[in-house]
């Protein structure tokens, strides 16, 4: 019972700490504080609650247990990343956006294409696509060729509706300047059409970050070689093993926080002219 | 007229597509068919086995509405075989969870704005869970709840609720601040309390937010549905058929499933989009 009461009185106590923190000036390092603290808190709470009420490993491991666990299982772990995320979802991330960026291009050369493609795409995005998944097994086989299919097609819409959307967003004047400077087709694309397109295009490009590594975790749910993360969760949630499920957990959540974190940081670079990057 | 002609196209050049696929694909067995049954076939007779095998790579277009209008149509709903029953238990999850997912965000996003700390600790997180592939953790849910004793509608409805829950809460906080300072101000020149000022400025003012986040939510929300029927070998819901039709190679069986989870997206969504006209038109926001 000491354990339970210590964590709820350790979280109390942080949470009163951070109402007293959120009262003062916003700085920088208090708005990167606050959320720490509260995230520290409910690790704490969480370890008190499951060793102070016996909670067993098979219901919710403790953090601690499950920390554990990782350091034993690097390999494991390194060896699920791989094959689920650098095989699976980036091979599938990389030619999902190539694709859709190029259909965008040829979609956008036409005004009567456009029409038909936003609807359409639009519907397909909202669409669950994860549902291919045993179909993509089925023509690719169980290895990460399926896997990255999947992720092909479901990264494929919102990047299509984004890109087609952002073409579209340059207005009449400044297209007519580039008529003035007698510039073609190609010129006008290139300087004037997908700069002014990639605050849309990256805002496509984060959806599909998280789309991408659900899309390779589901699609080996449906079958896989003995390795990859969705498939190292579905056979240790059938053993029980939870503590090497909540580690798989962890590197899903650090592999999709890096990936996304390491879009947005290329969209900084590229788009720092937007309202948007503006800073203080 | 002119704006459904372009989509109608697109839609043919789909279905086309579709077709051409089916025949490249399924084209294979049915030479491999022929040469063990040591006939030659023409390349009609190859056209038109290739648009009516039992279990090819890839189904036809008719041969999966053949098979959607038998499961749907021609089965009593309440039948194992009719793909309503299916759809209706994952509905059902859905709904269950996106009704959880939604009311437990509002409240959430309410808080938010109204309790700095409660911002500033758990805003943080809301928008850094979206970076992470929740569904991972389904089949642990699922299994989990099934070793306490509670399985069936509410696992699901807790994975749905738990994906519908985050784009509400980043949708609704966002929609709470839209009023400008400018609006803030005139109400305190009125002298209005910190409630009148929910309700009447900062509530109606979030609701076009809300609804365009309703729209991502409830889709998120079948996605659970489906994946949450995958782990524990479920026999019933649209889940449950992918599943059964990958483990027997029931290609035509798979695709009436996935059809009928996108009309099912589609009609949820398309509802939502109708209150959305409905309640923004009451209120003079129409666009």
């Amino acid at each position: 019972m000491i354990w339970v009461i210590g964590a709820v009185a350790v979280w109390l106590g942080a949470w009163a700490l951070n109402v007293w923190l959120a009262r003062g000036p916003a700085t920088r390092a208090r708005a990167l504080l606050v959320p720490a603290l509260f995230g520290l808190s409910l690790l704490v709470l969480w370890e008190g609650i499951v060793r102070g009420l016996g909670v067993p490993s098979v219901i919710l491991p403790a953090p601690s247990a499950i920390f554990e666990r990782i350091i034993v299982s690097l390999p494991i772990l390194w060896g699920d990343f791989v094959q689920t995320f650098l095989k699976g979802a980036l091979s599938g991330y990389v030619l999902g956006v190539a694709a859709g960026i190029a259909v965008a291009l040829i979609a956008d050369a036409s005004d009567f294409l456009r029409r038909g493609v936003m609807p359409v795409g639009n519907f397909m995005a909202a669409l669950p696509i994860i549902g291919i998944a045993p179909i993509m097994v089925m023509w690719f086989g169980f290895d990460w060729e399926s896997k990255a299919a999947v992720v092909v097609v479901m990264v494929f819409f919102p990047i299509l509706v984004n890109t087609v959307g952002g073409l579209a967003a340059t207005d009449r004047m400044q297209r007519d300047l580039m008529r003035t400077y007698a510039a073609g087709y190609l010129p006008t694309l290139l300087k004037l059409r997908l700069p002014a397109a990639m605050p849309f295009i990256f805002n496509g490009l984060k959806i599909a970050t998280t789309l991408a590594l659900i899309g390779a975790i589901v699609a080996e749910f449906f079958g896989s070689p003995v390795r990859g993360m969705g498939f190292r969760i579905s056979t240790e949630v059938g053993r029980l093993a939870l503590d090497m499920v909540w580690a798989e957990i962890v590197v899903a959540a650090l592999a999709g926080s890096a990936f996304y974190g390491a879009i947005a940081l290329i969209e900084t670079r590229v788009t720092f002219w937007h309202p948007s990057q503006r800073r203080g | 007229m002119r704006r459904s002609i372009p989509v109608l196209t697109i839609v043919a050049l789909i279905l086309g597509l579709w077709y051409l696929g089916a025949w490249g694909m399924n084209r294979q067995w049915a030479l491999d068919q022929a040469a063990r049954a040591e006939v030659t076939l023409s390349e009609a007779e190859i056209f038109v086995d290739t648009m009516s095998q039992d279990r090819p790579k890839l189904p036809a277009p008719h041969q999966v509405a053949v098979e959607l209008w038998d499961t749907v149509a021609m089965k009593s709903p309440t039948s194992r075989r009719s793909l309503l029953f299916h759809g209706w238990i994952t509905l059902s999850a859905t709904l269950a969870g996106f009704a959880i997912g939604a009311v437990a965000g509002m409240l959430l996003a309410v808080g938010i704005v109204h309790n700095r700390a409660m911002d500033m600790s758990v805003m943080p997180w809301a928008i850094a869970s979206q970076t992470i592939p929740i569904l991972a953790i389904a089949p642990m849910i699922i299994v989990v709840l099934n070793s306490v004793g509670v399985s069936g509608l509410l696992p699901k409805a807790l994975i749905s609720a738990y994906l519908s829950f985050f784009p509400v809460v980043v949708g609704m906080v966002k929609g709470l601040r839209a009023p400008d300072a400018m609006q803030l101000d005139l109400l305190r020149t009125y002298n209005a309390s910190a409630s009148q000022g929910f309700w009447k400025l900062r509530l109606p003012a979030s609701l076009p937010y809300l609804f365009a986040s309703l729209k991502i939510a409830i889709a998120a929300s079948l996605v659970g549905a489906i994946v949450g029927e995958l782990p524990t070998g479920a026999v019933r819901g649209l889940g449950a058929r992918l599943l059964a039709g990958s483990y027997y190679g029931q290609t035509v069986q798979i695709w009436s499933a996935l059809i009928g989870a996108a009309v099912l997206a589609g009609l949820m969504v398309g509802a939502i989009g109708l209150m959305e006209r409905q309640v923004l038109k009451r209120m003079g926001m129409a666009r």
